[in-house]
């Protein structure tokens, strides 16, 4: 309880040593951590207020077209919202399996000595400026690509489905997947560090029983680290997908700018954050922002979701884990 | 505490060996994964260094100005060192104090409180908003009005370390044990004054650190300075008057350039930032291997 009692009003007594200092440091403490709200707030409201011009010109067809052509004033979006969760998908792909691997090793196998040095280097990973990847993506990594992507195209070039998904028309350096490899580098040791205080939490005990019945090593993970960590590698996951999402600059460099929705991996494509890198400079006029202001709301909304739900399932296993200790 | 009991060592005797193969097998396929992640790490390094070197080691690097003319070659950074530094130190000054007086909050006045919950809660999701929304805020509330600026980026910055600074900050004070608070209450201190001369100087270390680690995230973000500090190739060392310029829209302008010029000032503008970057990382390190050996009797 906080309620304070009113000072006994003794004529002359001073004031106790302390008092207005404790009171102002309570007013003050509050307003900062306030802030964080007010900011969320603040940015929804401005932003979505800018955007207005965009959604009414355009209406329901800001989300559902695929025309974005601002020399006649279509603004769709729904080519970049396509490239966006295509390639996302293919970085969560990627990365969720290294990741995941990264953290068992370093909870369950690495020698003690070992651990804190493997997580210095993820964290070095994490260290690495998103336009430094995208550099090393554009120069690099991207000229070495199309070779590799030929090969399997025509390894799978008479199947069925994944005949139609390893394709580029033509197969260029900056596509869907060059975005997805770099964007699953980058995502790669922010899932790893929840995956790795996840399975930390594991208890010994559990850990011990599978032991004691006889589990190998990985019958150990599978029967006793894997279920008992399942809410925090989702929230890990989504915490990756929100990073993912809203990634601009790497993106920007290595996706080659060409609003398609085709499901071809070895095509180039747009997404949505890398569009309102690209195109600032040439919207000048009113409504041309508007509708990239706009496609910063969506993304706003968008991670808002995804982190209110990760930290959400964040927050009931901490609860449990909590209980069961 | 948590018992260890030797392994039996019958376990290695009855699982089959087909067990044991798969187990192993597992086993070394996690530790391919740790191979799979560094090796990006090891050849960005080496690109960067590599390709940068002749850039930065030439004379003017980090005095010259930017040339004029983007696709001449030779050096000069200068301009982008100084934005970067002065973007990143305004944001620091602003975010820091702010993100700890929140995390003070957090930690210290709202145990139970709704609020407190709420204010968490949100402090994490607001560590996931991208940063180049961050960049369309501040274009719309300050830039609009008052131009681009090199506190434009700062105030972006700004919003993208707060909570950060706010979440490491308390998670540091949680470290201090009640202990201490308890004696210094009993010698008659008040809440705020134990705060400010028991708790704070306790948990420094661990604060500096978190700090740190929110300025070298802050330092090599690009998104949210397209929109609030335009470009330019000359030093500008005012805070809130004219366009700026930094390391990292630098790199982002000239990595897509078809000449060698700007490409190689893009390489060396690369190694310039991953340098500071580390330098604020290592920093944090060295502050967070204080603070354990202060919490070891």
């Amino acid at each position: 309880m906080t309620a304070v009692a009113a000072p006994p009003t003794l004529a002359g007594s001073p004031r106790p040593p302390g008092l207005v200092t404790d009171r102002v440091v309570r007013v003050v403490v509050f307003v900062a951590g306030a802030l964080v709200l007010v900011i969320l707030a603040l940015i929804a409201y401005t932003m979505i207020n800018r955007a207005l011009p965009a959604f009414r010109s355009e209406g329901w067809s800001y989300f559902t077209s695929d025309v974005w052509d601002p020399a006649r004033s279509k603004y769709g979006t729904l080519a970049f919202t396509f490239g966006t969760v295509l390639v996302s998908g293919i970085a969560l792909v990627l990365a969720v399996p290294v990741s995941v691997g990264i953290a068992l090793f370093t909870t369950e196998v690495a020698p003690r000595w070992l651990r804190k040095p493997v997580t210095y280097l993820v964290d070095l990973l994490a260290a690495v400026p998103s336009v430094v990847f995208g550099l090393w993506g554009l120069l690099v990594l991207a000229p070495t690509l199309p070779g590799f992507y030929q090969g399997w195209h025509d390894l799978f070039s008479g199947v069925p489905l994944l005949g139609s998904l390893f394709d580029g028309e033509p197969i260029a350096q900056r596509t869907f997947m060059t975005a997805g490899i770099v964007l699953a580098i980058m995502i790669t040791p922010i899932i790893t560090s929840v995956a790795r205080e996840t399975f930390a939490t594991v208890p010994q005990s559990l850990k011990d029983a599978a032991h004691a019945l006889g589990a190998t090593r990985w019958e150990m993970i599978r029967a006793a680290v894997l279920p008992h960590s399942r809410g925090g590698l989702t929230a890990g996951i989504l915490i990756g997908l929100g990073r993912a999402l809203g990634e601009t600059i790497a993106v920007a460099l290595v996706i080659g700018s060409s609003p398609q929705i085709s499901a071809k991996l070895f095509g180039s494509g747009d997404a949505a954050a890398s569009v309102i890198a690209l195109q600032w400079g040439e919207a000048s006029d009113g409504t041309y922002r508007a509708a990239l202001i706009g496609l910063g709301v969506v993304l706003f909304a968008v991670t808002l979701i995804v982190g209110v739900v990760a930290r959400a399932i964040v927050a009931r296993t901490d609860r449990h884990a909590g209980g069961s200790a | 505490m948590t018992a260890v009991f030797p392994r039996p060592s019958i376990t290695q005797s009855t699982a089959s060996p087909w067990r044991r193969t798969k187990s192993a097998l597992m086993t070394s396929a996690l530790a391919l994964a740790l191979v799979v992640a560094a090796v990006p790490l090891v050849l960005i390094i080496a690109y960067v260094l590599a390709k940068g070197w002749s850039s930065v080691t030439t004379p003017g690097w980090f005095s010259g100005d930017i040339p004029i003319l983007s696709r001449s070659e030779g050096p000069g950074m200068g301009p982008a060192i100084t934005g970067t530094l002065m973007i990143t130190g305004a944001a620091t000054a602003m975010a820091v104090p702010l993100g700890l007086l929140g995390g003070i909050y957090l930690n210290e006045y709202s145990a139970g409180s709704r609020y407190g919950k709420v204010i968490r809660f949100f402090a994490d999701v607001m560590t996931g908003v991208p940063s180049i929304v961050m960049g369309l805020f501040v274009f719309v509330i300050w830039v609009l009005s008052f131009g681009l600026s090199a506190f434009a980026g700062a105030l972006a910055l700004g919003c993208l370390m707060l909570p950060i600074v706010i979440r490491t900050s308390e998670e540091m004070l949680k470290l201090v044990p009640s202990e201490l608070r308890e004696s210094a209450y009993a010698l008659g201190g008040r809440k705020a004054g134990t705060i400010i001369r028991v708790v704070l100087p306790a948990a420094a270390p661990g604060i500096i650190s978190g700090a740190l680690l929110a300025v070298a995230r802050a330092a090599g973000e690009t998104a949210p300075l397209i929109f609030t500090i335009g470009f330019v190739n000359q030093a500008n060392t005012s805070l809130f008057n004219d366009p700026n310029t930094a390391l990292s829209t630098q790199i982002f302008k000239n990595a897509n350039s078809v000449f060698p010029g700007p490409v190689a000032r893009a390489w060396g503008a690369a190694l310039t930032l991953i340098g500071i970057v580390f330098v604020f990382t290592i920093l944090a390190r060295i502050a967070s291997a204080l603070l354990a050996r202060k919490h070891q009797p």
